[in-house]
Parts: C-alpha cells; structure tokens; sequence
C-alpha cells in the first residue's frame, strides 16, 4: 500500500513538471530576470500593476474559443481593429472623457460582431486549421484596414480636417494622440482615472474580501459535498492565512516607520524607493470592469450555451449527434472572443495613451497568446488562473529583458531579441508539445 | 465556364485575369511597358528559387513550408560568411550555396523530426518554429565575431541591418549572359539558374524516392501498406527544402543587391507560399510548374499593378495594401480546401 502511494506520488510530481514545463521556465526566467536587471523595486512593481490592469481583458478574451474547441483564437487581432476604429470615430467626433470612452465601446460592438461572424464562417470552412486561418485573416484584415483608413478616408469618404488627418486630407496619422481632444481632456485613463486606490490599501481590501469569503465557504458549505468538505476546507483556511500574510505585509510597509525596517541597512535611495511604492495607485474601475469579464467568463459556462461550448470542444462529432448547431455556436463563441477583444484594446489603448494607427493591433493576437500559454493553458483548455498567472510572468520578462541583457551582454537589443524569440518559441513550443502529446495518445489508444 | 475555371483553379484564374486586366490599363494609361516587363522577369528570377521551396514539403504531407524561413537565415549566415572571407564574384555565390548544403541538411533534419513528432498541425507549428528562428538569429547577427568592414557597424556591436553586395556578389547571375531585347533587359544567368533548379527538383520528384515521398504526402494508409517510410520521406523533404530555401535568398540577394538581416526575413515565407497557391497548387499538391506559373502571375500582377495603380490612385500605399489582401486572401483560400481535423 505505501508503495503503490509512494510510486504514484512520484509520477504525479513528474506529470506536473512536464505539463507545466512552460510555465516553470518562465517563473525561472523570471527570477533570474529580475536578479540579473537590479531593476528598482517601485519600477518593476509599478509597471506590473499597469500592465496587468491593461492586458488581461484581452487575454481573457482567448478563453472561449479554446473551451470551444477552436483552439488559440490569434484572430483577436481583427477584433482589436474594431476597438481602435471606434477609438477613431470616438475621437473625430469629439466624445471625451468616461462617456466618451463607453460610447467608443458601443460603438466597437456591432463592428466586433460582424467581424467576428465572417471570421467564425472562416473558421468553420477550415476545421482543424483554426490556428493557423487565425494567423492570415489577422494579416488579410490588416490589408482591409489600412484600405479603410489610408484610402477610403478622405479620399472617398470626405472628412473635416481634424488633427489626426494626414495633412493632404487623405488618411489617418500614424500615431493618435488620445490624450487631448480639441483641447478638452481626451480619452486617455478614461477608464484608469475613475477611481483609484493606493496599492497596500487595495492588498488590504483584497485580503479582507478573501477572508470574508472563505469564512462564508467554511461555514455556509453545501451539504451534498460532505466528500469533499475536508479537502475544501484545508483549502480556505490556507486561503486565509495567505490573506493575512498579505494583509500584514502591506500594513507594515504601508507605516513608514515600520517600512523602513523593511529595508535594512536603509540608505536614501532606499527610504526613498519605499515612499514611491507607497505612491502607487491602481485603477480600481479598470480592474473592476477585468473582474466582471472574469465573472462572465464563469458564468457563462454555466449556462446552456456554455454547456454547448463544452461538448464542442470536448468532440464535435458527439456534439452533433446531441442535437447541438456545432457550427453555430462555434461562430458564437468567436463573436464573443472578438467583441471582448475590441473592448479590450480599447482598454488597452485608454492607458497607453496613443495609438499607433497601423500598428497597435498587430502584436495583440501574439501577446495574448503567448501569455495564456505561458500561464499553463493548452490549446483544450484554459482558465482564468492560466490568463493571470500567464500576464504576470509573461509582462516580468517583458520589464526586464532588456535591461537583464544590459547586464549580462552589454547591449539591451540582445534582451529584446531574447524577449521576441521566447514570444513565438513558446507559441512554438507549446503547440508542438500538444500535438505530440495528441499523436501519443492515439498512438496508446490503437494499441 | 464554370468547370473551366474549376479546372485551372479558382486562384490562377483570378490571377491571370487581374494581370491582363492590369497590363492593358498600363497600356492605355501610357506606363512604359518595356520596364515593366523587365521588372517582371527579373523578379520572376529573384523569387522563384524561394517559391520552389513549397514544392518538396507540399508532396510530403507536410503542407506549405511556412518555416522557410529557417532555410533563408541559414543562405544568410552562408553569404555572410562567404563576405566575411573576402570572396568576391561568381567564388563568392558559389561557396555560399556550397556552404549552405551542410547547414541545410543538419538545420533540415532536426526540423523534420519536430514536424514528424507532431503531425497534424504542422502549418501552426512550423510558423512559429519560423518567427523563432528568426529572432533567435538577431542575436547571433549581434554576437557573431564578424570583422568585415563592408557588414560591420563602424562602432557599436554586430553586423549592419543592411548592407550593400556592389562589391561582392552584385548580379554575378543576372550579368551572366546578359542582353536586352528592346526595351525589356534579360538577366540571363538568373533565368537559368531559377529553371535548373526547377528541373533538379522535377528530376527528384520523378524518382524513386521522389515517389516514395509524394505517396507518403497522398494516402497515408496506402503509402504505409506498400512499404513507404512516410517519415523519413517527410525528413528528406524538409531538408530539401530548407536547402532550396537558402539558395532562394542567395539568389534573391544577389540580384536584389543588398542583404537584409534581423527581422527582415520574418515574414518573406508567406508571399512563396501565397505565390505557389496561385501557380494552382494546394496545401496537399504541388508541382514544379505551379511554381513558375504562380511566381510569372504573382509578381506579375505585384510588379505591374504598383505604377498602375500609383498612376490612378495617387495617395497612399494602394500597391503595398493590394499586395497584403490578395497574398493572404490566396492562403486563406486554399485553407479553405484543406480537409478538416474532424
């Protein structure tokens, strides 16, 4: 008996290294990223905070697609394009500020769901090649859109001449500016500047709620789980004590007094650096609007279509035979990933502040990928663990790459090539392994 | 007409229709047709050796090499090299495709076993095995003890982003037999180096083993049946294609007159693959003649449709935008064709 567990221990911890080989390299790169940069602490945490707040709405846009069996959808960048042509309309027509910006939203919607049907319809006329369909159409609507906005603007559509028309009245700029709009506020941080709360403060509130929560699990559980109430209720309380670990750490840098001892052997640079950390604030709105897309996410599996969603993934053909439109809701659940993808480049761009008229979107479908895969999605399945953990360690080697191949090469281009390289190898990487995982697994089943 | 246009292909139809209806707007809009045609055969001679690269890994089974992108690195690495010993001339060109073939068959190999070790989703795979590639080669174009002036920065670290080949391998092939009908000139040397390489492959493809591999690429039930070792067919193939795609981008280089490095071959896999398609090609089938016809309608339409449409649409980059729509609008295509996973 202790050694059928003993063995089986084993092999559980080796089947945890291997399916999680990408994410351990990452967290190891990440590690030794930060060492090797000796980026200051304000920056990097600072830069996380920005980053994760921006990015995660996109990457969790990648979510459905994947339970549905579609795999990787790099298509999203279609998706991006409709968030930055509302951006556009938003800005030629002179909407500012919140409004401004949730107008924009509106407007990308309908944009999204047509998009996002033609690209579902391609989708369905290339099963099995979804990945690699989502890659081209990417690179074939980049065409229709620079047609749109070089072209059709101005030259056939007349437009009154606002600053982000080029100079000879045909085209869109290069760059937009979103933070003034004919003098008025713009529609950069639209979303950030709503309501923001000072780091440890927000590390606070989130430990009380995590508290609070498993408190109730603990002792409002159902009663048909009785199996697995222990397991679940190790599970909170080690929920809580991470809480209170949090909680008391945040509290204790918060005080300055006590901060500093923090840092010992405390010199200026470092009060100081401490007095910075103190100063970081996050974007509770645009965190909040992150949080209910999470939710949604979550509840929509609950549902019917959710439902469908699954047995899609899990076989089409069983699907089918159930009873279910399997191409329909497939191109469902593309308009869905690319309406939330336009949102989420609208969030994205709000805090970046410009936009890149021909080149903002380009990178999303890449980025965001990259990052669920990072986090330890598959091309079956995925989480909204896998998207945040994926963000984190995804946006870390991003910070400090560079500087981590100043460092260690004498020369940051080094870093960014590294930086790229790992992009598309991880992409690389992780698809291969799947695939060799899937012709294995058949290759055991026809034995 | 409809079975006629089933019967050529939808894509060489198109093709061939938008290039007839784009040189009879170029003469009736007054451009010099001598120069475009010089401009066309030239490029037909520039990117051929590339687009030839399809041909192998399409009878395989493996789909369109996506990833030729690793072989274009490997020609680079070899004309830098050649550079980099002083070697001028016809010398030069010569030991750069010489040098490539070990690159190619080492580089080849291991690609192959990936493609092999995960069948099935060989296009995805091999995109990104690509882009990778690509990026993990700026590094080595930074890190690589290179001191030849003409490719060196003068200060800072690696060798230049471009740089010029006027004093190397500059049109050592299109000079070579060189002469002009009229108006139109003839790179001659170029022309036939691209036409030996077809007829090397068409000489593979009718082999035995050249066979072998394309019944591999068909059925792969019946190839198993009669004995056919489907992966090492797949492995040949990616190497042979790898190859063709270094001596694609030498080709390309010395004709073009300038080598790009860094980021710079990162996307160049997807206009050889769209050109193949046209030439009627799809992501199962290939012959050498869809090369040459794909690549004379491709470039074709791209060389002649940019002063045509920069004569009637002055503003903005319509030739550049055209270029986009109709390479990967030709993909997705003929991924449409493809049979499905299911």
């Amino acid at each position: 008996m202790a050694d059928i567990t003993k063995s089986k221990n084993k092999t559980s911890i080796k089947s945890i290294l291997t399916k999680n080989v990408v994410t351990l390299i990452f967290v190891f790169l990440t590690v030794a990223g930060i060492m090797l940069s000796e980026l200051p602490v304000f920056y990097l945490v600072s830069e996380m905070m920005t980053r994760i707040s921006r990015n995660t709405f996109l990457v969790l846009s990648l979510i459905i697609p994947i339970t549905a069996g579609i795999g990787l959808n790099f298509g999203i960048i279609v998706g991006a394009m409709a968030g930055q042509i509302a951006l556009i309309i938003a800005l030629y027509f002179g909407w500012t500020g919140l409004g401004g910006l949730l107008l924009a939203c509106l407007v990308a919607t309908p944009i999204a769901i047509f998009f996002g049907y033609l690209t579902g319809l391609l989708f369905n006329n290339t099963k099995g090649q979804e990945m690699i369909a989502g890659l081209i159409v990417g690179f074939f609507a980049n065409g229709i859109y620079q047609f749109l906005l070089l072209i059709v603007i101005g030259g056939i559509i007349p437009v009154k001449k606002v600053p982000m028309i080029k100079p000879d009245g045909v085209g869109l700029r290069n760059t937009i500016a979103l933070d003034t709009n004919f003098g008025e506020v713009g529609l950069k941080y639209a979303f950030d500047n709503v309501f923001k709360v000072n780091l440890f403060h927000f590390f606070i509130i989130i430990g009380a709620v995590i508290i609070i929560y498993s408190l109730f699990r603990l002792f409002y559980s159902g009663e048909n789980q009785k199996i697995q109430r222990e397991k679940t209720k190790k599970t909170y309380i080690f929920y809580m004590i991470l809480a209170l670990i949090l909680i008391g750490f945040s509290t204790l840098i918060m005080n300055s007094s006590t901060g500093g001892f923090l840092f010992t052997g405390t010199n200026s640079s470092a009060i100081q650096s401490l007095e910075m950390l103190q100063s970081i604030e996050v974007p509770i709105f645009t965190l909040f609007l992150v949080f209910l897309i999470a939710v949604f996410n979550i509840v929509i599996m609950k549902t019917k279509l959710g439902q469908d969603f699954k047995s899609i993934g899990l076989s089409q053909h069983i699907a089918r035979v159930s009873g279910i439109n399997v191409d329909r809701t497939r191109i469902i659940a593309v308009i869905m990933s690319t309406v939330l993808a336009a949102w989420g480049q609208i969030i994205f761009l709000q805090n970046v502040g410009t936009m890149n008229t021909y080149g903002s979107h380009m990178q999303v479908g890449l980025f965001a990928v990259a990052a669920i895969l990072i986090g330890g999605a598959t091309v079956k399945s995925a989480n909204i663990g896998h998207g945040i953990l994926g963000i984190i360690l995804f946006h870390a080697v991003f910070i400090v790459s560079p500087t981590a191949g100043k460092q260690l090469f004498g020369d940051a281009q080094l870093g960014e090539y590294f930086r790229a390289f790992v992009v598309y190898g991880v992409i690389g990487v992780s698809l291969a392994l799947h695939a060799w995982k899937n012709r294995k697994g058949l290759e055991e089943l026809g034995k | 007409m409809a079975t006629f246009i089933k019967d050529i292909g939808f894509p060489r139809f198109l093709m061939s229709l938008l290039l007839i209806v784009i040189l009879v707007t170029a003469i009736v809009v007054g451009i010099p047709i001598g120069m475009v045609l010089t401009d066309l055969v030239q490029r037909v001679g520039m990117y051929g050796v590339i687009v030839l690269a399809m041909v192998p890994s399409i009878q395989s089974g493996t789909g369109p090499n996506f990833a030729v992108t690793i072989g274009i690195v490997l020609g680079l690495l070899a004309a830098t090299t050649a550079i980099e010993f002083n070697l001028v001339g016809m010398w030069a060109f010569l030991f750069a495709i010489a040098m490539a073939l070990p690159l190619s068959i080492i580089v080849g190999l291991l690609y192959g076993k990936l493609l092999n070790a995960c069948k099935g989703a060989e296009m995805t795979i091999s995109t990104y095995t690509g882009f990778s590639i690509v990026q993990l080669m700026c590094i080595a174009w930074i890190v690589i003890p290179f001191n030849s002036q003409i490719m060196r920065w003068p200060i800072g670290k690696g060798l230049k982003t471009t740089f010029t080949l006027e004093s190397t391998i500059y049109k050592v092939l299109d000079n070579f037999l060189y002469f002009k009908i009229g108006e139109v000139e003839i790179p001659t040397g170029l022309l036939l180096f691209f036409f030996a390489a077809c007829l090397l492959v068409y000489a593979f493809t009718q082999s035995k083993m050249g066979t072998a591999i394309q019944l591999g690429g068909m059925n792969n039930k019946f190839a198993v049946a009669s004995g056919v070792d489907i992966d090492r067919g797949r492995l040949v193939a990616n190497v042979i294609s790898t190859y063709l795609g270094a001596v694609g981008i030498i080709v390309y280089s010395q004709s073009f007159g300038f080598i790009q490095l860094y980021t710079a071959p990162l996307m160049m896999a997807f206009p050889a693959v769209a050109a193949v398609l046209i030439g009627g090609a799809t992501a199962s089938r290939a012959k050498v003649s869809h090369v040459i016809i794909g690549v004379i309608l491709f470039q074709g339409v791209l060389t002649s449709s940019m002063p045509v449409l920069n004569e009637i649409i002055p503003f903005g980059s319509v030739a550049e935008i055209s270029r986009m729509v109709i390479q990967n609008g030709i993909i997705l295509y003929a991924l449409t064709k493809v049979d499905g996973g299911q």
